[in-house]
């Protein structure tokens, strides 16, 4: 027994230590990666990013240096700091305040001491840096605007969060990434892959040589230039005709897919987000949360779609065959079932065959033939669904699945969205009448009403809208050159859009033609209601107009949105026809539209409902009369008289 | 034959044991210390470059060692012992101070630790002293005077500031348990070692509740023997004296850096303030040696590959540290095989110990085993945190001219003594 204590202590010892060892090194074990050791410094040799440029090669994102100045606090030797101050603009204090808190965080390694310096200051101090030891300038690459419009579709870069560096191992603590736009959704394209240098170090951080001789390393590789589908001067436009409204238009070509012009108002200027000024700039925009300036309208908010929504129903009903293009149905302002009126109506001749109806927007009309759509079937809910994906193929009610960098469903509903919300077999196609009009359940958003439009022009498909025209190098998507058919057939569209074409012709829009373009349109009047402090409260309709041109062979398609402008062709009528015009014949000779809708916007009308007071609408709403921008530079400020008044 | 037979009965397994621990030692100080390429190995200026030297002068010390009479030792043990003594003491006159402690004689370029001596010197004079037919280790007088002869160095070590060399005298503990110390002791020793750890880990409430519910049940258990209830009671009451004692030791007695490194191990401290800045200060070299062992993995980074160990990250890793570059290059199979060959070691010493005729022999091969034991244990378990920061050396691989000559005359005595065991009748 005592000859056994040592012998077995050890052998105890010994066995603790192997399951210590086992446990250190092969149990707790994640797999060794250079990259995680920290004993091994890895500098990053970042690339050139992609620019991009618009349809036309206009160059819209380019890159320009900017310069930090750094330090390492152990080396500076004493300074002439009145000079280097007055070099930097700054003032003693500050000096010593950056250079505490420097040495606090580390006196060996480097810090900022001045980021971001302007060109000026930088080729003032490039030839001084040498007298001031342990300061040097290190250059870093910013995103450097060639235009002030098209901030939501270009985007922007920031640094990367935590949340991206956790789930994207390709990123690290102070890399840039695309924050929104294109950058988002091109950001692998655009930024190329970074080089690496693996470098060891001792544990006082400094730096002995290469990691074994450098084999680890890689070059970076640039990044790819793209080339967007966006005209620029079209989109340039847009932003001008929407200045002092809210809403957005999408310009889509439709033999292609091609998103011509993404305009959501209100925006800002790009180049607000670059540079020193970054953080702050956005944090602005970031906190207006009533006019929502990072909110792209043009693919974000969900509207209802209004009239335009008709011209589906006109298809649907045709394609089902439960009505003929001659059906007349009467209109006593409004559609009534027994004594009850479920829509109103204005006033128009009556009755009224297809074409007049769609032309005259009649909402009876359409009453009628949406119930004969979903009373087709002896149960309401089989009736519904047909229509619900006769509407889906045309891109609405989901996700369209393109390259723009965010995007909303919308909500096309159908049989099972009814027997939730009513209860299996209680309710009938009186009950949900409004989506015969666009109101109701219905909501789409700019974008998938455009999308909509363009697959009318082309008489039944439509290629999925996308912003990317050209990738250096490398060939886009082939999604987008496929097209998507509707579940109409081809026949039925042409009386539907001889209807649109009426629409200017003799019908809501005949005071928006343009001489020399065939536009087929629609107009939209949408209700809408808001929650104020919890009270639901209706405002002023949306004034909604959709259109493609010319009649054959469209190259444009549009959608224009503009909150509260009250009936359509009030501002998104004209709006529309602008942009159509400025699209195909480069110049306008509507000038009474254009000045019309340059002086004037809807500022008070947005600010009425939350001004505590009480306000009317539609008849009741206030537009007010503006100073139209006369140059550029007026643009730029943003700044404008106004005056306003209300209408009737 | 019989010749033959007798001239080569030093014993090969404890040798080739030893080399090959300070042969790998060498080849994981080289990687330890190299500053930019190896160019030399007989290099004076680089710690790899003066411990091939070291090693060299091993050589000759061993051929020394075993050329001299085993006789020699057991008979010149107590003037070794005193001449061990008398260079302790010297030290306070003559010393040189590094790092805090005075613990080295400077000559000429070299430096000597006497403390590194003081261990072989001890365990002859242990040895000699219970070996001698007067004493018998069963007597409190007897026990006494053995442990003044392993009181007077450890003092000495520790009035020089040594704490760490003077731990390793606990050791001999072993060597009086196996030649017959009274059980007692050694349930002492077990119970003074948990109690400090409950005292300090639980508190003393803790600590008195469960001692009072341990010796509740051994009372019961033990009540057919006729065990008192005022005895039990005793035994309580020390049990609580003792837990005031340790915790009074622990905030009064303790220098800060040894409370630090007692807290960390136990991890006792919760504020995350404090514990910041412990990692920076007490807690950086334990955490580094863990991180570069934990790092090595299962196969390790190859020879002169480690990250940590190239870019210096463990301080004190050539000498106290050495395990880490041994994990960190070699792995768990590398570390693994360290920890086998000591045990190998020590088990073959203890093994060889018990077949001794002479009582002088099998004390003295005990004293060797323990000697190297503790060093093992508390390194090891240091540099893997197991145990609290305790600065000493790993026998045969550490770093240092003192600590590997010590050990070399510590182990090849045994083996001169154990090669003439035949002739002991």
């Amino acid at each position: 027994m005592r000859k056994l204590l040592l012998t077995s202590i050890v052998f105890s010892v010994g066995l603790i230590f192997i399951a210590r060892l086992f446990y250190l090194q092969v149990y707790n074990q994640d797999t060794y990666s250079l990259y995680d050791d920290n004993a091994i410094r890895k500098v990053y040799d970042y690339p050139k990013r992609g620019y991009v440029y618009d349809r036309n090669g206009k160059l819209l994102v380019a890159n320009q240096p900017s310069y930090d100045v750094m330090f390492i606090p152990r080396e500076v030797k004493p300074l002439d700091t009145l000079e280097f101050c007055s070099l930097l603009r700054i003032t003693k204090e500050d000096f010593n305040r950056i250079y505490d808190k420097a040495y606090i965080y580390s006196p060996r390694l480097p810090s900022v001491f001045i980021p971001q310096l302007s060109r000026e200051e930088y080729a003032v101090l490039q030839e001084k840096i040498r007298k001031f030891q342990g300061f040097y300038i290190q250059k870093r690459s910013l995103r450097d605007y060639q235009t002030t419009i098209g901030a939501n579709v270009l985007g922007d870069i920031g640094e990367v969060n935590n949340a991206i560096i956790d789930n994207n191992p390709y990123y690290n603590m102070g890399d840039l990434i695309g924050k929104q736009g294109v950058e988002k959704t091109y950001e692998e394209i655009l930024r190329g892959v970074k080089g690496i240098k693996f470098i060891q170090k001792d544990r006082f951080n400094r730096d002995l040589g290469p990691y074994k001789d450098g084999i680890y390393d890689t070059l970076p590789k640039a990044g790819h230039d793209i080339t967007i589908t966006i005209d620029a001067v079209l989109q340039e436009y847009g932003e001008l005709l929407m200045q002092n409204k809210r809403g957005g238009i999408i310009a889509i070509e439709p033999s292609s897919g091609e998103i011509l012009a993404m305009v959501s108002a209100p925006t800002y200027n790009p180049n607000l987000l670059v540079g020193r000024q970054r953080s702050a700039n956005f944090s602005k925009l970031y906190n207006d949360s009533i006019a929502k300036p990072l909110f792209d309208r043009g693919l974000q908010a969900q509207y209802p779609p209004g009239s335009p929504f008709k011209v589906l129903n006109a298809l649907i009903g045709l394609q089902e065959q439960v009505v003929t293009t001659d059906d007349q149905f009467g209109c006593r302002m409004g559609y009534y079932v027994g004594s009850r009126r479920l829509t109103g109506c204005h006033s128009h001749s009556s009755p009224l065959a297809m074409n007049g109806g769609i032309a005259q927007s009649c909402n009876a009309y359409f009453a009628n033939v949406y119930r004969r759509i979903i009373d087709k079937h002896k149960d309401a809910g089989d009736g519904m669904d047909v229509w619900s994906n006769h509407v889906k193929s045309f891109g609405l009610g989901n996700y369209l699945n393109n390259d723009l960098a965010v995007g909303q469903k919308g909500r096309i509903p159908d049989a099972a969205f009814y027997d939730k919300w009513y209860g299996k077999d209680r309710w009938a196609s009186t009950y949900i009448i409004s989506n015969a009009i666009g109101q109701g359940e219905v909501e789409a958003t700019p974008i998938q009403l455009a999308n909509m439009v363009a697959a009318i022009g082309n008489r039944g498909y439509y290629f999925t809208p996308h912003i990317i025209k050209n990738i250096e190098g490398e060939k886009i998507d082939s999604k987008y050159t496929t097209p998507n058919y509707t579940t109409i057939d081809k026949q039925y569209f042409e009386p539907v859009v001889q209807g649109m074409f009426d629409v200017y012709n003799h019908g809501t829009a005949s005071t928006l033609q343009v001489p020399g373009i065939e536009i087929c349109g629609k107009t939209g009047t949408a209700e809408n209601f808001v929650r104020i402090n919890g009270v639901k409260t209706q405002l002023t309709d949306h004034s909604i107009f959709v259109a493609f041109a010319p009649k054959d062979n469209p190259k444009i398609a549009i959608a224009v949105f503009v909150e509260n402008g009250y009936w359509g062709s009030r501002f998104a009528g004209r709006i529309a026809s602008l942009m159509i015009e400025k699209y195909i014949k480069g110049e306008i000779t509507r000038k009474d539209m254009e000045t019309w809708i340059l002086t004037h916007g809807l500022e008070t009308e947005y600010s009425k409902p939350y001004s505590g007071k009480p306000f009317t609408i539609n008849k009741g709403a206030t537009i007010d009369i503006v100073e139209p921008p006369k140059t550029d530079k007026d643009l730029k400020k943003n700044s404008v008289n106004v005056k306003a008044k209300t209408t009737n | 034959m019989q010749r033959d037979y007798k001239s080569f009965r030093l014993d090969w397994l404890t040798i080739i044991l030893f080399f090959l621990l300070v042969g790998f030692g060498w080849v994981n100080i080289t990687s330890a210390s190299h500053v930019g390429d190896i160019i030399e190995y007989f290099d004076m200026n680089q710690p790899y470059g003066k411990q091939s030297f070291f090693i060299v002068l091993t050589l000759v010390l061993i051929v020394i060692v075993l050329s001299i009479e085993a006789k020699f030792y057991e008979r010149f043990a107590s003037i070794i012992y005193i001449f061990s003594i008398i260079s302790l003491i010297g030290l306070f006159l003559f010393g040189k101070n590094v790092n805090g402690a005075t613990s080295w004689y400077a000559i000429g370029g070299m430096t000597l630790q006497p403390s590194e001596f003081a261990k072989f010197a001890t365990s002859l004079a242990v040895a000699k002293y219970i070996s001698d037919m007067q004493t018998n280790i069963t007597t409190l007088k007897d026990q006494l005077k053995t442990m003044a002869i392993i009181v007077l160095p450890a003092i000495l070590i520790l009035l020089q500031n040594d704490a760490g060399s003077t731990i390793v005298y606990a050791g001999f503990f072993f060597v009086f348990y196996r030649e017959g110390l009274q059980q007692i002791y050694l349930i002492i020793g077990t119970a003074i070692i948990f109690l400090s750890v409950l005292a300090l880990k639980f508190g003393i409430l803790y600590t008195s509740i469960i001692s009072a519910v341990f010796i509740l049940a051994l009372y019961f258990y033990r009540r057919k023997k006729k065990s008192s209830i005022i005895q039990s009671i005793v035994i309580l009451l020390l049990c609580i004296g003792f837990s005031f004692g340790i915790k009074y030791f622990y905030t009064d007695i303790l220098k800060d850096h040894q409370k630090d490194r007692i807290s960390l191990w136990l991890r006792l401290e919760k504020d995350p303030a404090k514990l910041e800045l412990m990692k920076k200060k007490e807690a950086y070299n334990l955490l580094q040696s863990e991180e570069a062992i934990k790092s090595g993995g299962f196969t390790g980074k190859g020879y002169l590959e480690g990250t940590r160990t190239t870019g210096k990250f463990v301080p004190e890793q050539h000498t106290d540290y050495i395990f880490s570059t041994v994990g960190e290059e070699w792995g768990f199979l590398g570390s693994a095989l360290v920890v086998i060959l000591f045990v190998a070691l020590l088990i073959r010493i203890l093994h060889l110990a018990e077949l001794q005729k002479s009582q002088f022999s099998r004390v003295y091969g005990y004293c060797v085993a323990s000697i190297l034991f503790v060093h093992f244990m508390i390194n090891v378990g240091m540099v893997m945190g197991l145990i609290p920061t305790v600065g000493i050396p790993l026998p045969f691989f550490s770093y240092g001219g003192s600590s590997l000559w010590g050990f070399t005359i510590l182990l090849f005595i045994f083996v001169k003594l154990d090669s003439n065991r035949i002739n002991e009748w």
